[in-house]
């Protein structure tokens, strides 16, 4: 049995919908109820849904053999994993946005909000930048705006609540899409399964694109 | 006994008696060593977080993290080959949970003017160790030497030797493809660089595939492929697998790299290779070869709750004489039984019978 941890949500939907058009279907996913394993026997496999930032938890730790993890998370926690595949899907970009009128005092340290603390922290170091991080867990935009920092490191997909708020996005950090992570134990044991898998969603991937 | 072993410990006691058939002798060392060591050869340890305080003379001390540096810098320069275990406590900061942790590490170190009958001695030890930890087990195995040579016969420069190489650890073939697209390498480059994510179980497959040409990387080819052999030959062959993605830490690790995994536990049990690089950053001119199990993860194995935590509650009264108490205590458990004493029945402990002991008279409680 292969255990397959999906991202809770819209883009968890998504992934499903992909792994059902590799042939890796399982009806009672489908039912509305509040079950949280579905499996499909015939095919040896078993989905569960977890918090999306939880997913590199369960494989990492060997409890899902493979799942669907998004780039920042990966990033931000380093899981020691295997990436094998970049499903192109919940694409956008992890940037630095500041309100509309700012301007960079470099002769200051510079106040970060992120909910991506690692992210932010790595990125600041590459350019030896000294920074005070604020670590956040939520409504990130809210920062700037009350001046309790100056710029926020946050995922922007349109852009849309930024801009609502005053914001802008001012410079790119690295595109974000989900990834198929594996287990590496699991990899060892199940070599010829997780790569089946790997290469039926690879095709629909390319065949999408 | 070996029930009331923990996993372990019963690790331990297998691993010993198994290094010590080949003639590897115990290496016991100091909890401390200075600090220095470790700052200088980072890179080597798992975790560069190190426990450390000063000593009474004002010199800065660790908790040792790793054995392997510890070994390696006292032992002298030597040609002939020392083989030696050790069975020791680390202390550093656990991959899962990211904080520190005191870790019982088993393990041998090969020391000498080694050849390939000496990697191959060590590698089948390693299979050796994770069969006695385990029927359901893997050795991964890789080349330092292969990688780097094919790499740079694809014409590859040091800079993306080493993204292309990081990229590889991740099995991240999409990563690699995408410095094509960034004009970083060609796409024969990648594609030549992506065969090093699969993972083999046939030699001879390899070998076709990669088609090294410079005397370096037949040397390293030759050489893997004997080790592979005598691990197939020695009845490992279903156990085994090639996989280039261990993190080849090129700066330490100049031939065989391996790891191994049990089935149960996610993380990998054990790891080792032959880290001459190592050596000559620690001015010794030998060659070095050895492994580490990490018996950390080991209590998760087959960690069923026994049916029972005692055999016998044995309940008396507070004023009963204890020379009573003993001698009934005595006789319960003199098949082996395990026998709890107590003033009540304890509520939170199962157990196969409660006995009552009243004037030297047992009877059901």
């Amino acid at each position: 049995m292969l255990n397959i941890a999906l991202p809770k949500g819209r883009l968890g939907e998504k992934v499903y919908a992909l792994f059902e058009k590799a042939g890796y279907e399982c009806e009672s996913i489908k039912e509305n109820n509040r079950r949280l394993t579905f499996e499909n026997k015939e095919k040896g496999i078993r989905y569960f849904w977890v918090k999306p930032s939880d997913v590199s938890i369960y494989v990492e730790r060997g409890a899902a053999d493979i799942g669907v993890a998004g780039k920042d998370i990966l990033l931000e926690y380093e899981p020691d994993v295997y990436e094998l595949l970049d499903l192109k899907m919940g694409a956008c970009r992890m940037a630095v946005a500041a309100k509309k009128d700012f301007r960079d005092n470099t002769a200051t340290t510079l106040k970060v909000a992120t909910k991506f603390s690692n992210i932010a922290a790595k990125h600041y170091q590459m350019k030896a930048r000294d920074i005070d991080i604020i670590h956040l867990n939520g409504s990130i935009e809210l920062a700037p705006i009350l001046e309790l920092s100056d710029v926020i490191v946050d995922i922007v997909e349109t852009g849309k609540t930024l801009y609502e708020n005053g914001l802008e996005p001012i410079e790119d950090i690295v595109s974000i899409s989900a990834r198929l992570i594996a287990n590496k134990s699991s990899f060892g044991f199940k070599t010829e399964k997780i790569n089946e898998i790997k290469n039926k969603l690879q095709q629909i991937v390319e065949n999408e694109q | 006994m070996e029930t009331i072993l923990k996993n372990e410990e019963l690790a331990v006691f297998k691993l010993r008696s198994l290094y010590s058939k080949y003639g590897y002798t115990q290496y016991k060392m100091s909890t401390f060593e200075e600090y220095d060591l470790y700052v200088r050869n980072k890179d080597f340890l798992i975790s560069d977080r190190v426990i450390t305080f000063t000593d009474t003379n004002g010199k800065l001390l660790a908790l040792k993290p790793d054995v392997t540096l510890s070994i390696i810098n006292h032992l002298g320069n030597e040609n002939s080959v020392q083989k030696l275990y050790y069975n020791e406590n680390v202390y550093r900061v656990s991959g899962e949970s990211k904080r520190f942790k005191e870790i019982m590490q088993t393990g041998l170190e090969c020391v000498g003017n080694i050849g390939v009958y000496e990697i191959c001695e060590v590698t089948s030890l390693a299979c050796e160790s994770l069969k006695a930890i385990s029927s359901q087990y893997m050795l991964e195995l890789s080349h330092a030497g292969i990688v780097l040579a094919y790499l740079k016969e694809s014409g590859l420069n040091e800079e993306n030797i080493k993204t292309v190489n990081e990229y590889i650890s991740l099995k991240n073939e999409g990563a690699i493809n995408q410095m094509v697209l960034e004009s970083k390498i060609t796409e024969d480059q990648a594609e030549k660089a992506c065969l090093l994510i699969n993972n083999y179980t046939d030699i001879n497959k390899l070998e076709n595939d990669l088609m090294l040409k410079s005397d370096e990387g037949k040397n390293a080819f030759n050489e893997f492929k004997t080790v592979i052999n005598a691990l197939n030959e020695c009845g490992f062959s279903k156990n085994i697998t090639i996989n280039f993605s261990l993190s080849n830490n090129m700066r330490y690790y100049s031939g065989i790299v391996f790891k191994g995994y049990v089935k149960g536990i996610p993380t990998g049990v054990l790891s080792g290779g032959q880290y001459d690089a190592l050596m000559r950053k620690l001015k010794k001119n030998s060659s070095a070869i050895g492994f580490a199990v990490y018996l950390d993860g080991f209590e998760r194995l087959n960690n069923s709750l026994p049916e029972y935590d005692v055999d016998y509650v044995l309940v008396v009264n507070k004023n009963e004489d204890p020379i009573n108490v003993l001698s009934a205590q005595k006789e319960l458990s003199k098949n082996g039984e395990t026998v709890l004493v107590s003033y009540e029945i304890p509520k939170k402990i199962k157990y196969k019978k409660a006995v009552k002991l009243n004037k030297k008279e047992l009877s059901d409680a």
